[in-house]
């Protein structure tokens, strides 16, 4: 999300999925768009018949690469070089799109001198402090160091990014009492130290030799593609860029994004119909599950959680340190003072901070890998599990069964059983020794159960309950209910005041029909109607999240979906008028139904569209307002011609032709100044397990990426010869976690795991379609059967180099009727500094012919050494550093 | 249906048919595998008996198309191998047992209170944190924008942090 969030504004795809057929070309790379969503794929081949060119670059030729135009082979974990050598190759040739970069863009925003780029640094930025490492250390190639305590992760050095601010200058202040800091640019694109410059200089070394030298790309397919894209960008015709985890999940996933973003905006075809960045999300509700999040460093609507190492412990100081002067962000008060109404009623008042103080505070990354880490050193006690998997799909995966054996206690939710609630009772297990007690609640699937989910194009469906649940089964929703109504029943009596949020709580959410509100059903059209936003005194909805103030006389949960009930008789999720664009009655998009993000980018900085080819918002000069095929995502009627005012706060101090509104300066970032962590501009370093040192710098990976080094997480290391191939992972069209697993019609379709491998490689280790395979990393070893397919070929590296590489489904665990060995044992806990998401996508390992060895109680299950584990009780933080706020 | 010019041959039985969804209830709903967010109509009979899944064809993401996951959707939610009971596994006990849904609510609202007390953190390093590590949750995007609302309010309201689900996968 931060890639497309410090890009453009929002974590979220900046178009809808059924405006890629007006797309001119699609750029289909880190996804298997036809076969993980084959639906939306249709959208594709419409652009396609259209006369669309359609490219795809994938490590495996796939049903995608067969449907395109042109297949792209690359070596994985490589796509920075690809991408970064388009960007060069662009500005080499002066392909860019000149005034979109000038008017939309941060190109012509100068650096300061203290700046120093990756070609002055061996592949570090200025600001780069060693002795922020802390514990491990080392490099990544050692892999038997000590164990380290608890869940910390080894991080690398740590960056202070003020060397990556830009230049201030005073100018008046647009209300003429005395001057204003803004920044310094050179809208000529000249100035050494413009970003633009900059940017020529980082990616002036990826070009069409290190593509074919680093990702094992033959160099005339990849000036085809930068072909391709250039003359599909412009005034007349646009390209666009799909990806998906094949892009996320590595440990430089974030800049993976953030390089497409970069092409997109010199490309200028962000905002834009047929152009924009398409993420295809996996889950279905895997968008909504961000913005209302259950992720532990988001608030809903894209609010931090606060956190000691910003010191917010107060509302003044949350709000002053996360509230922009300029953009958008300058309303985050509103939303938060909101939030807190929605959370706790009339006990927030203005008096005690809106409760504020009732939050929790983060102390470090309470994410996944460093939650699994901690319990199995003892620290986590009570677990949650609903609707995932985590012992069949989680990293190091034995690693997190053996976690599980510590606990006291475990809760499932789902529909079926899952290797996760029956973790006791996996291969190797003695379930005599484990402790745990553990719950599994039987849950309603989608047809038995009202909600809603928020689709990979941030649209909001309702889905209404056709059936009652089976047998026992409950939603999710009423688990939740229940178990708040009995949580503040427990302490009723309570007189400590860190027990006052559970009472102080607003959970008045019966049901609104008799016979399931006397079964103890809550209403989920009630939650809805609250993440909506109300009027505290008259309880009215909100119309909008436009509505809302900062003075508690609102409430709203969730402010980015204020407007999807904006009355008690309306919920447009439920809408379901189609027509053939953007639908606006079908569904809900957030923000404020707009399909397109950012639509004031289709129109010049006058206001006209750039040609009437592309034509989707404008400035209607009769009218005097934004109109258009969409909700213009720009102030209504803030004319084209308005100038910025220095020193003036919020959407005053844009100027009526800056069409990133959420960003502090209104322009798309080229260059992110400081929030991400591990660089301004994308970077490539090898990936953590790879077979090649970096090409490109002496620095090999990402400088400040979280390692586990301990014995029950080893790593292969660079050039290891004990993993002498490189493995990656993918998904299934029939397949998607416990669900799909025990379904009949699916199990027939896809019954087991294999391991695609090349016929060459197949010949060298003697393994024949069909047959048995053991597949190893230094974290463990899974078997599967051998699919020896041409589908995927080896690849010619620098000095003539072949590798071979595997490709590996993601979807089977022991349990189900389609079965077999989860990937997730293959996988070491390492993670990306800016979201804390592992590296699945590409690893090394090694093969031999046959089955693997039956699973034993492995060194994982030894119990850890007093000295690791946390005192009860003791307030430790999970991991390191704390990131900082994703948006 | 007719082909060519004469009337087809159909036999009683052929006449007799009827599509198995004639005069159900078609209920609008969303495929809850990708998020590509196809919509869904499924026919229920009078009896409140699911009789079959299928696209809706009015909606402009998927058109009535489903794929094979989709397409399966009936067997999701009609199948046998479905645990509809709540089970129960003791500490070092080597199988599931049945409970009833209110002994196990009681229980874990129990055994959640009775951890909060024991791992709650007040403060660190002089500065408040109100906040417990021993507890954490995880999931949240194969279910609804409702339910991960309310999972959120109530975590954070009794203080866990370690708050998850698979958008970071």
């Amino acid at each position: 999300m931060p890639g497309l969030g410090t890009s453009f504004g929002r974590g979220g795809a900046t178009t809808f999925v059924q405006d890629l057929k007006n797309s001119d070309c699609i750029l289909i790379e880190g996804s298997n768009f036809a076969e993980c969503h084959p639906v939306a794929f249709r959208f594709v081949m419409q652009a396609k018949e259209r006369g669309a060119k359609i490219i795809h670059v994938d490590p495996r030729f796939t049903r995608t690469s067969a449907l395109a135009d042109t297949y792209v082979p690359i070596r994985s974990g490589t796509d920075i070089v690809f991408l970064g050598a388009i960007i060069n190759w662009v500005l080499r040739n002066e392909r860019y799109f000149k005034e979109y970069v000038q008017h939309y863009t941060n190109a012509s925003s100068i650096l300061t001198e203290e700046f120093r780029d990756t070609e002055d640094l061996e592949g570090l930025f200025s600001g780069f402090n060693e002795s922020a490492r802390s514990g491990g250390g080392g490099s990544a190639q050692s892999h038997e160091g000590a164990s380290q305590s608890r869940g910390e992760a080894a991080p690398g050095g740590g960056y202070d990014t003020q060397s990556w601010q830009f230049e201030e200058e005073e100018v008046p202040r647009f209300d003429g009492t005395g001057t204003a800091s803004v920044v310094r640019r050179d809208p000529s694109l000249q100035h050494e130290r413009c970003v633009f410059q900059v940017l020529r200089r980082h990616f002036a070394r990826y070009d069409a030799q290190m593509v074919q030298d680093v990702c094992g790309t033959p160099r005339a397919l990849f000036e085809e593609v930068c072909e391709a894209l250039a003359s599909n960008s412009g005034r007349e015709r646009t390209a666009a860029i799909a990806y998906a985890v094949g892009w996320t999940q590595h440990t430089v996933g974030v800049q993976y994004i953030r390089t497409a973003a970069i092409l997109q905006l010199l490309l200028g075809n962000v905002g834009r119909p047929g152009g924009g960045i398409m993420a295809l999300r996996g889950h279905a509700n895997i968008q909504g599950a961000t913005d209302i999040p259950t992720l532990y460093d988001l608030l809903p609507g894209y609010l931090p959680m606060p956190a000691i190492q910003r010191d917010e412990q107060d509302l003044a100081s949350y709000l002053k340190s996360n509230a922009k002067p300029t953009g958008w962000w300058a309303n985050l008060p509103k939303y938060m003072v909101s939030l807190l109404k929605a959370f706790y009623g009339d006990a927030a008042t203005k008096e005690n901070g809106y409760c504020f103080d009732y939050l929790p505070q983060l102390t470090g990354d309470h994410s996944m890998i460093p939650t699994q880490v901690a319990m199995k050193d003892g620290e986590v006690k009570g677990y949650f599990v609903i609707g995932q998997n985590p012992a069949a799909s989680g990293l190091n995966a034995e690693l997190g069964r053996a976690a599980m054996e510590r606990l006291e206690w475990m809760v499932n939710l789902d529909s079926y059983e899952t290797d996760t609630a029956s973790f006791w009772r996996r291969e190797g297990a003695d379930p005599a020794k484990i402790p745990t007690e553990c719950f599994f609640i039987p849950a309603a699937t989608v047809l038995e159960k009202d909600g809603t989910l928020t689709n990979t194009n941030r649209l909001l469906q309702f889905h209404e309950k056709a059936v009652e649940p089976a047998g026992a089964s409950r939603s999710d929703l009423s688990f939740i209910y229940q178990l708040g109504l009995r949580l503040k029943e427990c302490y009723k009596t309570s007189t400590d005041p860190k027990d006052r949020p559970i009472l102080d709580m607003t959970w008045a959410y019966a049901h609104e029909d008799e016979r399931e509100r006397s079964r103890g059903e809550p209403s989920a059209l009630a939650v809805m109607q609250e993440i909506n936003g109300y009027r505290v005194s008259s309880g009215e909805q909100v119309s909008g999240f436009t509505e809302l103030q900062e003075d508690g006389s609102t409430a709203c949960g969730g402010w980015i979906y204020s407007g999807v009930c904006p009355d008690k008789q309306t919920h447009r999720a439920r809408n379901r008028e189609a027509d053939d664009y953007t639908s606006p009655d079908w569904g809900f998009s957030w923000p404020a139904n707009r399909r397109m993000l950012y639509n004031r980018a289709s129109a010049d900085p006058a206001g006209k569209p750039w040609s009437e080819a592309k034509k989707y918002v404008w400035w209607d000069e009769r009218g005097q307002e934004w109109t258009g095929y969409d909700v213009p995502d720009f102030p209504l009627t803030k004319a084209p011609d308005t100038p910025a005012k220095p020193g003036a706060t919020g959407m005053d101090a844009h100027s009526g032709s800056d069409p990133f509104i959420m960003q502090l300066d209104g322009r798309g970032a080229i260059f992110v100044s400081s929030t991400l962590k591990d660089g301004p501009l994308p970077t490539h370093y090898e990936p953590l397990n790879s077979l090649v040192p970096n090409a490109l710098y002496k620095q090999q990976h990402n400088p400040v990426m979280c390692e586990w080094k301990r014995r029950d997480n080893p790593y292969n290391g660079v050039a290891n010869e004990d993993y002498p191939y490189i493995l990656t992972t993918y998904r299934l069209t029939e397949h998607s976690g416990i669900m799909t697993k025990y379904v009949p019609w699916l199990a027939e379709l896809q019954p087991a795991l294999f391991a695609e491998i090349d016929p060459e490689l197949a010949v060298a280790r003697n393994l024949k379609n069909g047959d048995w395979v053991t597949i190893r990393t230094a974290v463990g070893e899974i078997e599967a059967r051998a699919l020896v397919s041409g589908r995927i070929q080896p690849l010619r590296l620098a000095k003539g180099r072949w590798v071979h590489q595997i490709g590996l489904p993601y979807n089977y665990a022991p349990l189900g009727l389609a079965h077999g060995d989860s990937s997730g044992d293959l996988v070491p806990l390492v993670m990306d500094p800016n979201v804390s998401i592992h590296e699945a996508k590409t690893l090394t390992c090694n093969i031999r012919a046959g089955r693997r060895n039956k699973r034993k109680r492995s060194h994982v299950d030894e119990d850890v050494p007093a000295a690791q584990r946390s005192q009860e009780g003791a307030p430790t933080a999970h991991g390191r550093d704390f990131p900082g706020p994703q948006r | 249906m007719r082909i060519g010019a004469l009337p087809n041959v159909t036999s009683q039985r052929t006449d007799n048919l009827r599509a198995r969804t004639r005069g159900a209830k078609a209920v609008p709903s969303i495929c809850c595998y990708c998020a590509v967010g196809c919509a869904t109509l499924a026919h229920v009979d009078d009896g409140g008996k699911l009789l079959n899944v299928e696209g809706d064809p009015e909606s402009p993401i998927s058109g009535g198309h489903l794929c094979p996951k989709g397409a399966a959707l009936f067997g999701l939610t009609v199948n046998t191998a479905r645990w509809t009971t709540v089970k129960y596994r003791a500490p070092y006990a080597e199988r599931w047992e049945e409970r009833p849904l209110e002994w196990a609510m009681d229980r874990i609202a129990g055994l959640v209170k009775e951890t909060r007390e024991r791992t709650f953190v007040k403060e660190r390093d002089g500065k408040r944190v109100n906040h417990t590590l021993g507890i954490a949750s995880l999931g949240g995007a194969t279910f609804g924008i409702e339910e991960n609302y309310l999972l959120g309010k109530l975590m954070r309201s009794l203080g866990v942090v370690s708050i998850e689900n698979q958008a970071r996968i």
